[in-house]
């Protein structure tokens, strides 16, 4: 028998949300849609929808991240789901055996979906292998990993903006080493097809496997951003840096920093994105980061369809059996 | 398999504009919806002859049906338009044909989440047997009698309804 695939049940339905490697061009597609119909709720009078009513989201947070959580906790509460939220970073033995004694704990209290962040690379797969069959895991970022839900968030926007894949050329900008979220754009980037993806950074914090996930090194900044439609920039992660060679705030901007008048060097029309929460003048100017070109803000509102589209796909997918 | 020719679906869009204009002439804001597909297709031709003072609406329930714990979550064909207050004004829902009653509740589920409509009017195409909710349509098309294993099914392409068995 074929080994079952992490994230999918036996009909190719969504069953857990890990990692955006290993998902087809079709089911991206299908989120990026999916969450086009939820958009539109935000504009309503009742912003909510009844479709996971009765169902309890767990949010297992064994790593701070108050943004995350929230975007998640909002989506779950506009799906009409009860929200859980557990803060587990200060449990010091959050692993191994007693990781697994809070999981029981957490299924015996009866919840449908554990909304996972952890500090470790692979944990949201742990917990996936290790939870009860009709339990559900989404991944809200692992290590140094993925952050799928802030991928497909970016994809969402950038489609948004510019309508399709093929066409573009895109730039990740910084710290791609400790970025879940660069490792995640990467990823659905190639398979939705990207035109052409550029990523540059100091030596230090770009890892030549970046070549493997379908982008080009370019050295200089002011090269890479000629011709640009989507510059993506990375927060510097300095509290994952263990010894990493780091330039300074100001050393780093004058490399790597967006600047309007490097702006100039992208296309006209070309769109700024961030992840959050921005270093202004470290990662990107203060009037970059306002001008009409980011769309920073945005991504914060795509998140929310996004994660409510992922909530209801792998909620829903219940008809397979069970891995 | 039984098929009704377009010709045929016409008449019976035709026996529906006669007490959708006296509504109107009684309510001359009220707002048509149709839901999605079918019903809108249908909605868009009444619209389209009675050229009422509201634009059109379009509601897609994929997230208010009743059976997503069963078979999960629908294709969302796109996002529901409702480009209109709803709030103390009179809604004419249409659908292509009414069976079980469910798509019906679930539209009106939906409605009260854009506001509280004055008050609901039903009108579809085709009305048939096999009600699970106390939920009739005020205005038809017409009523087809089959048995209950049969389907229904209304082709925005062709015009056509087409009778079967499954």
């Amino acid at each position: 028998m074929a080994l079952a695939h992490p994230q999918l049940d036996s009909d190719g339905q969504l069953r857990h949300f890990l990692d955006l490697d290993g998902l087809s061009r079709e089911m991206l597609t299908t989120i990026l849609d999916t969450a086009e119909g939820f958009a539109p709720l935000g504009a309503r009078k009742v912003q909510t929808v009844p479709l996971l009513r009765g169902r309890t989201v767990a949010n297992l947070f064994f790593e701070n991240s108050t943004r995350t959580r929230t975007a998640f906790e909002l989506a779950a509460k506009r799906l009409s789901a009860d929200v859980l939220n557990i803060d587990l970073v200060s449990s010091s033995t959050a692993k191994g055996e007693s990781l697994l004694d809070t999981l029981r704990v957490l299924e015996s209290l009866q919840c449908d979906m554990f909304i996972v962040r952890h500090a470790q690379s692979g944990a949201a797969r742990f917990i996936a292998r290790h939870v009860a069959p009709d339990i559900t895991v989404v991944n809200g970022g692992d290590g140094q990993h993925a952050h799928p839900t802030q991928g497909m968030l970016d994809m969402f926007t950038i489609r948004r903006h510019k309508g399709n894949f093929e066409s573009l050329v895109v730039v990740l900008i910084g710290d791609i080493r400790h970025s879940r979220v660069a490792r995640s754009d990467l990823a659905a980037l190639r398979t939705l097809g990207a035109g052409e993806v550029r990523v540059v950074g100091p030596r230090t914090l770009v890892p030549a496997e970046v070549e493997s996930l379908g982008a080009r090194l370019v050295p200089r900044l002011d090269d890479a951003l000629v011709g640009a439609d989507v510059i993506m920039g990375l927060r510097l992660q300095r509290e994952r840096m263990q010894g990493a060679k780091v330039p300074s705030s100001g050393e780093f901007f004058r490399h790597y920093g967006l600047s309007a008048e490097r702006l100039s060097l992208a296309k006209p029309d070309a769109i700024v994105m961030h992840p959050g929460p921005t270093n202004r003048g470290v990662e990107i100017a203060a009037d970059v980061a306002d001008s009409p070109q980011s769309v920073i803000l945005e991504q914060v509102t795509a998140g929310l369809a996004v994660r409510m589209a992922v909530m209801s796909m792998v909620l829903g997918a219940r008809s397979g059996a069970p891995l | 398999m039984t098929v009704h020719s377009a010709d045929t679906v016409d008449s019976w869009v035709d026996a529906m504009i006669d007490p959708l204009d006296k509504l109107l002439q009684l309510a001359p804001d009220a707002g048509l919806i149709g839901i999605r597909k079918g019903g809108v297709s249908i909605a868009k031709r009444l619209h389209e002859r009675l050229q009422p003072s509201s634009p059109l609406g379009e509601l897609d329930i994929a997230f208010y049906r009743d059976d997503f714990a069963q078979i999960g979550l629908h294709p969302v064909v796109g996002p529901s338009l409702v480009p209109f207050s709803v709030d103390n004004k009179t809604i004419i829902l249409i659908d292509d044909v009414l069976a079980s009653g469910r798509t019906v509740r679930a539209a009106m589920n939906e409605i009260f989440d854009y506001g509280r409509p004055a008050r609901i009017v039903l009108a579809v195409l085709v009305q048939r047997a096999g009600h699970e909710l106390p939920i009739r349509a005020d205005i038809i098309g017409t009523q087809l009698d089959v048995p209950p294993d049969s389907y229904i099914d209304f082709d925005p392409a062709t015009g056509a309804v087409i009778v079967g068995t499954r």
